[in-house]
């Protein structure tokens, strides 16, 4: 079940995340409080992934005794990835992490040209990725 | 005649021009630039705040929304055409390619923004050194790449968004460089560029820009606490786009010859129009908003202008003192709310040292 995971740092007056969220799962006290969330009301809409204007929002789908599990966060970068497709699975200093299998490309007129990517990577590295590089791996350095 | 001359269209001065025609007011805008909206139509990214604040709207969709209800409104405005100068009993001179002409206000609201900043460095007149917002309007607006490569200067947002949009247009961000030993920007917004691979680089400068007709490499190096080049340091940079993003200077040339009195205020840009609260200046009849009267970001400066132009309808008797506090008092709100927390504390202190400051001082008008 994909659940939300919150990556945001600093006291910066924003609250999307929680405005977008329709069953409670965020909460920004005032409008400069980090979010606090409650995985267990998160539905796995993705809204708040697509909308967080500072890309800080996620969902972890991770599943015990699963040897993969998947992370989504958005993708606004060209080419549009596509299913199947390998590439490097970044975390927030841009260090390689593993890499990463793009399991599903999620697209919602609402999102306003934001695309959602889910990304299938070894379950023990899940929490660490935040991203993927803008080009997938080539034959040569794959 | 108009009730209310707007100086710029962008998102203050339409702020400004939207409330004074609610309230009912006739008002003009003025701008120099050949459409309205100043910096918004650039801003490809999602805005932060609160839903009050168009948050988790992309910036053009912010200005297409506010060019409607200043429609609505019954706004003028007026492109392509520069005010040059501003004369006592609310004369206002402006010209386009044809003609100069005098317009009539019974009240100025100046919203001329802001200017960016240059960086003096051997080799920073070449083809290929560009600022922040030069490099938004050829990758946002005319979707003209201006190079392959980039190194961009200043960590602030403004420079990290510009390194995420030039990377959206296909472009490689070698570098950031940041001379202050911290990242200056929020750390979401650097995350997202670190996360695409881009390396910030603290306590660094630029200290030369190399090519022979063009940028080809960009020469940085290290600086100490005192921001001076650290010798044998220097690492050259293959690019051939260098970015300046060190931050934005107030135009206060239309408010300095209205003889509005200045301020000064590091934290906010420097040199500024003295101001109050509802933003006005020492001079009667001229009010200010948006970046003119400090330097912060677009749903500020929106704000900034919508309290502006409500003060300015309050004091052409077009709101009851009543009806306009009422108003006012909510758009204060949600100012105070964006300059909370770490970030907003130096400008919220700033602004409070500028109002004190003013309603201390007896030679106001």
């Amino acid at each position: 079940m994909r659940k939300i995971f919150i990556d945001c740092p600093q006291e910066i007056p924003c609250n999307p995340c929680m405005s977008l969220c329709r069953t409670g799962a965020v909460t920004v006290k005032d409008l400069t409080g980090r979010p606090e969330t409650e995985p267990a009301l998160c539905v796995g809409c993705d809204n708040c992934v697509a909308g967080c204007p500072g890309q800080a929002c996620f969902l972890i789908d991770e599943e015990e005794e699963q040897e993969t599990a998947y992370i989504d966060f958005p993708f606004e970068y060209l080419p549009v990835p596509v299913i199947g497709e390998k590439r490097e699975a970044y975390d927030n200093n841009g260090c390689t992490v593993c890499i990463g299998t793009v399991a599903e490309v999620l697209s919602r007129k609402a999102w306003a040209g934001t695309r959602v990517v889910r990304l299938a990577v070894p379950r023990s590295k899940v929490y660490q990725v935040r991203g993927m590089a803008r080009k997938p791996i080539t034959e040569q350095e794959g | 005649m108009y009730d209310v001359i707007v100086v710029g269209a962008g998102p203050a001065g339409l702020g400004a021009a939207i409330e004074a025609a609610k309230a009912g007011a006739s008002v003009l805008i003025l701008d120099e630039n050949d459409r309205p909206g100043g910096q918004l139509f650039k801003q490809i990214h999602k805005f932060f705040g609160s839903g009050d604040h168009y948050a988790g709207t992309r910036g053009f969709r912010i200005g297409e929304n506010l060019l409607k209800e200043a429609a609505d409104a019954g706004v003028e405005i007026k492109l392509s055409t520069r005010v040059w100068g501003l004369y006592p009993g609310g004369i206002v001179a402006a010209a386009t390619e044809e003609e100069s002409r005098l317009y009539h206000g019974r009240y100025l609201i100046l919203a001329t923004g802001a200017s960016e900043n240059s960086l003096v460095f051997k080799g920073n007149t070449l083809p290929g050194v560009i600022t922040a917002g030069a490099a938004q309007t050829m990758v946002n607006i005319r979707h003209v790449r201006p190079g392959e490569t980039a190194v961009v200067v200043g960590s602030g947002n403004v420079g990290l968004i510009v390194s995420y949009q030039l990377m959206q247009a296909g472009m490689d961000v070698a570098a950031i460089v940041e001379a202050a030993p911290e990242v200056t920007g929020y750390a979401v917004h650097a995350a997202k560029v670190r996360r695409a691979g881009v390396p910030i680089l603290t306590s660094h400068t630029v200290v030369e820009g190399r090519g022979e007709r063009e940028l080809e490499a960009v020469v940085i190096a290290e600086v100490d606490d005192r921001f001076r080049v650290i010798p044998g340091t220097e690492q050259t940079i293959k690019a051939d786009t260098l970015c300046v993003a060190v931050g934005l200077t107030p135009r206060t040339e239309l408010s300095a010859i209205a003889g509005c009195r200045m301020a000064y205020s590091p934290a906010l840009g420097g040199r500024i129009p003295a101001h109050n609260e509802d933003l006005e200046t020492t001079k009667p009849g001229i009010l200010i908003a948006g970046d003119l009267s400090g330097i912060e970001e677009a749903s500020t400066a929106l704000d900034e202008g919508r309290l502006a132009g409500t003060k300015a309808a309050e004091g052409l008797g077009l709101l009851t003192p009543a009806a306009a506090e009422t108003r006012k008092a909510l758009i204060r709100n949600r100012i105070a709310a964006l300059r909370q927390g770490r970030f907003g504390d130096k400008r919220r202190i700033a602004k409070q040292v500028l109002w004190d400051e003013y309603k201390n001082r007896g030679d106001n008008t």
